[in-house]
């Protein structure tokens, strides 16, 4: 079975909660209109043969709603085939249920992406923060989260600062759209703290 | 009168069962913490063990300690300007990393399939240099854990030849940033094709040697066998990739079942393992370097140009909306000047879109998502490490083990935390 | 004091000579047994087992065994980037490290936090231990490396060990 016949099979089944599958660049998207029946439709994927999930991704659409873009990339791993499966979650819900009890992977990706993008997943056995320490305030890949940093407190002897950006690499605005709109350059961000250097040189 | 008796060694399924009967004679368990800075954790991984004595009960890894914030880096650089946090991914590999994130945006712009022979070459010679070099590493790092001191000390002398190569190409030992978005940075040296057949040769000796120190050694192969058994639905539903998933029985290569770049004009074999133990994944890698020097040899052979690239074949794409135009074109004429503007300034402009790709890096599948809404920065950029995946099988591999098989599980699957971590 | 008479010479005139050639031999011992405790975080631990290696070798320059323990290590090297999740582990291990001890730090992303101006990027080790030497690179050359430990035994060669001892001066500035 190619990747079509796995898409359209999963929208025979699911019928108007799947929508059409989409063609780009090689390869086959469907979009779940519910994001409440995800594990009923990867459940599904699973038993008609895509039994490896490769990778799960989320996406801030930031000033759009819904807010998050879930993604997964499954794959067949007998012949290779693979499929999109993309839902959106709203901001206000922030949640849906998780896939760990199909795929066993799906237990770090989740909670990476609870970590940084702070969707939480519903009967996932141990969801706590894997890439940034415990008790980390903030999501810091949400479009609104500075490249900078925020300063917080962390337990132990170091401390976090924001990061000096003056002169330094390009950065985004927050906004949804493309590369014009967010427009890339170098920002001082307001009332921040002057960097490391400015400082040396004030002691002095 | 001195008394025989013979030891039970049993498996590791009934060590636990036998421990967890003696739970209430023995005491509690300690819960030992295998910390960040270790010498065999192969960078910055901690895991919190319980151990009952000498065996894991629960083994918990905590990653996390070399998280850079590359993603959301790379919502705010140019598609060229991330280039070089790539080559600090897997850092054993990094002219696999150049590749791999060159063919994911070239697949976005839909001219993955359209790269110049000459540049395909070059650019499958590249990977299977950091094939060999990133396994060289392992394997030597592998057996410096183990104990087998020597073997670091002989591969790093055959990577110190891969570092020269790299250097001739690129400029840089480590850190290449050698494709770009199109191409390569520029075309090999005219001495490069005939170093790399040097290397071949004097590479196949040194494998050899450590084959002999290694491969039927008695205490190698009582530390190896059946330890760390990954059975293949388990590996194929923890999404594991690269040699662990071969070596567990899973016919699965990147370069044999979507294949990219020139890789279906050559012929190469891949090994896969039968048992799933830690031998089985040091076996398969042995073989692969052996299958990439082969692939080294053919493409020394096949390569349009030649050695020294007498007809001048292009390593770059020639469209100057993709691809920086010669410097003598730019500073004469107008439209080179404003692709040149375009380029360095906004970024190749991709079109809206996502893509995947993934590429058979020699740690696994290293996969790029991105995610774009137009323009010369990506919106989303996801990377796939490899070995993010492959560390969370630790906390079902390791309970059941002693202690003393921890450091050879965590060589056999032979990650990178720079990559685990982004 | 006694040292006048057993040696017969003035002190007030000539100096502390029998202080300053002990100091001498002391931190020439001090400086060629420079044992480096490697905290190999990121790409830069590559260069530095590069440096260990055959082709570089740094135990020719006394480095012979790369302690990967703080108690029986003089120097720490730190290689590579330094997140905040990490940055509290490193500086008790630092704490750990018996007197004397000293601090290079190797590459670009240990001096000053690199090229990862981010949210969870360290911007430089001297934020939470003194250094000694920086090494800039990305990752630097094992012989960039190699001349970073010179600079540092140069260094260790000009402290004036027992003198600062017997005019009670604390042992470490």
């Amino acid at each position: 079975m190619n990747s079509l016949e796995f898409a359209n099979k999963i929208k025979a089944r699911f019928g108007d909660l799947i929508s059409e599958p989409a063609e780009f660049r090689g390869e086959i998207s469907i979009k779940l209109a519910d994001a409440e029946k995800i594990s009923d439709v990867c459940q599904f994927a699973k038993s008609i043969g895509l039994d490896y999930l490769v990778d799960i991704c989320s996406v801030d659409n930031y000033g759009e709603d819904p807010r998050w873009t879930m993604v997964y990339n499954l794959r067949a791993i007998g012949n290779g085939a693979e499929i999109r499966l993309k839902t959106d979650v709203p901001e206000e819900k922030s949640e849906l249920p998780s896939v760990l009890p199909i795929w066993r992977t799906a237990n770090w990706h989740e909670r990476e992406i609870y970590d940084l993008m702070g969707i939480r997943f519903r009967g996932h056995p141990d969801l706590r923060r894997i890439l940034m320490w415990e008790g980390y305030p903030h999501h810091p890949l949400r479009k609104d989260f500075p490249l900078a940093g925020k300063p917080t407190d962390l337990p132990g002897v170091a401390f976090t600062k924001v990061t000096p950006m003056e002169g330094g690499p390009f950065v985004t605005l927050p906004t949804g759209g493309d590369s014009i709109a967010r427009e890339p350059r170098v920002r001082t961000p307001e009332g921040a703290e002057p960097g490391l250097s400015d400082k040396r040189l004030a002691k002095k | 009168m001195a008394q025989v008796q013979d030891i039970e060694i049993r498996d590791s399924a009934a060590r636990t069962a036998a421990a967890e009967e003696l739970q209430d004679v023995q005491g509690e368990k300690m819960v030992l913490n295998m910390g960040p800075s270790h010498p065999a954790t192969h960078g910055v991984l901690r895991i919190v063990l319980e151990l009952d004595g000498e065996l894991i009960t629960k083994a918990d890894p905590d990653v996390g300690y070399l998280h850079r914030g590359d993603e959301k880096i790379a919502e705010n650089m140019t598609y060229t300007q991330f280039i070089p946090y790539t080559d600090r991914l897997d850092y054993l590999a990094p002219l696999a990393n150049n590749v791999a994130y060159a063919l994911a945006v070239e697949k976005l712009l839909g001219i993955h399939d359209k790269l110049p022979p000459r540049c395909q070459y070059i650019r499958v010679m590249c990977c299977e240099l950091a094939r060999i070099s990133a396994h060289l590493l392992g394997l030597g790092a592998f057996g410096m854990d183990a104990g087998a001191i020597t073997i670091f000390l002989l591969t790093f002398t055959e990577r110190e030849k891969i570092y020269n190569l790299a250097e001739a190409a690129s400029g840089a030992r480590l850190t290449t940033s050698y494709t770009r978005i199109g191409g390569l940075m520029r075309d090999i040296p005219p001495t490069w094709c005939a170093q790399v057949k040097q290397f071949c040769d004097e590479f196949e000796i040194a494998l050899a040697e450590v084959e002999t120190l290694l491969t039927r050694n008695r205490i190698w192969v009582d530390r190896l066998k059946d330890v760390g058994v990954v059975s293949k639905a388990m590996a194929v539903d923890y999404g594991l990739s690269g040699p662990n998933l071969r070596g567990s029985g899973v016919d699965w290569d990147l370069r044999k079942k979507q294949p990219y770049l020139c890789y279906q004009d050559l012929e190469f074999d891949i090994p896969v393992g039968s048992v799933g133990d830690c031998y089985d994944r040091y076996l398969v890698r042995q073989e692969e370097m052996r299958q990439s020097v082969r692939i080294l040899r053919q493409c020394l052979q096949k390569i349009p140009g030649g050695g020294t690239n007498d007809a001048k074949e292009p390593v770059s794409i020639p469209d100057g909306k993709i691809t920086l135009p010669s410097k003598q074109k730019v500073l004469s004429s107008m439209e080179e000047l404003i692709h040149q503007f375009m380029l360095v300034t906004e970024g190749v402009n991709c079109p809206p879109g996502e893509v995947y790709f993934g590429h058979e890096n020699p740690k696994g599948e290293l996969g790029f998502y991105i995610n774009s809404r137009g323009g010369g920065t990506p919106y989303r950029l996801k990377i796939r490490g490899p070995s993010f995946i492959n560390l969370s099988i630790l906390g079902e591999l390791l309970p059941g083990c002693m202690i003393s098989d921890v450091p050879v599980v965590l060589g056999s699957l032979d990650f990178v935390m720079g990559e685990c971590d982004r | 004091m006694q040292a006048q008479s057993e040696y017969g010479y003035n002190s007030k005139i000539e100096g502390d000579i029998v202080l300053t050639t002990v100091d001498a031999a002391l931190a020439w011992f001090r400086a060629n047994s420079v044992w480096p405790m490697p905290m190999g975080l990121a790409c830069c631990a590559i260069e530095l087992m590069a440096v260990g290696a055959s082709r570089f070798d740094i135990s020719r320059f006394g480095s012979e065994v790369m302690r990967f323990s703080p108690r029986q290590s003089d120097c720490m090297i730190i290689a590579g980037t330094v997140t905040y999740k990490m940055a509290s582990s490193l500086k008790r291990i630092y704490d750990q490290m018996a007197e004397p001890k000293w601090v290079i730090a190797m590459g670009a992303c240990a001096s000053t936090g690199g090229m990862y101006r981010s949210y969870a990027t360290l911007q430089g080790v001297d934020n939470i231990v003194p250094v000694d030497v920086y090494v800039s690179g990305c990752p630097p050359r094992p012989e960039a490396v190699l001349d970073a430990l010179m600079k540092l035994q140069a260094k260790i060669k000009k402290e004036p060990v027992l003198q600062d001892l017997v005019a009670m001066k604390p042992l470490m500035k």
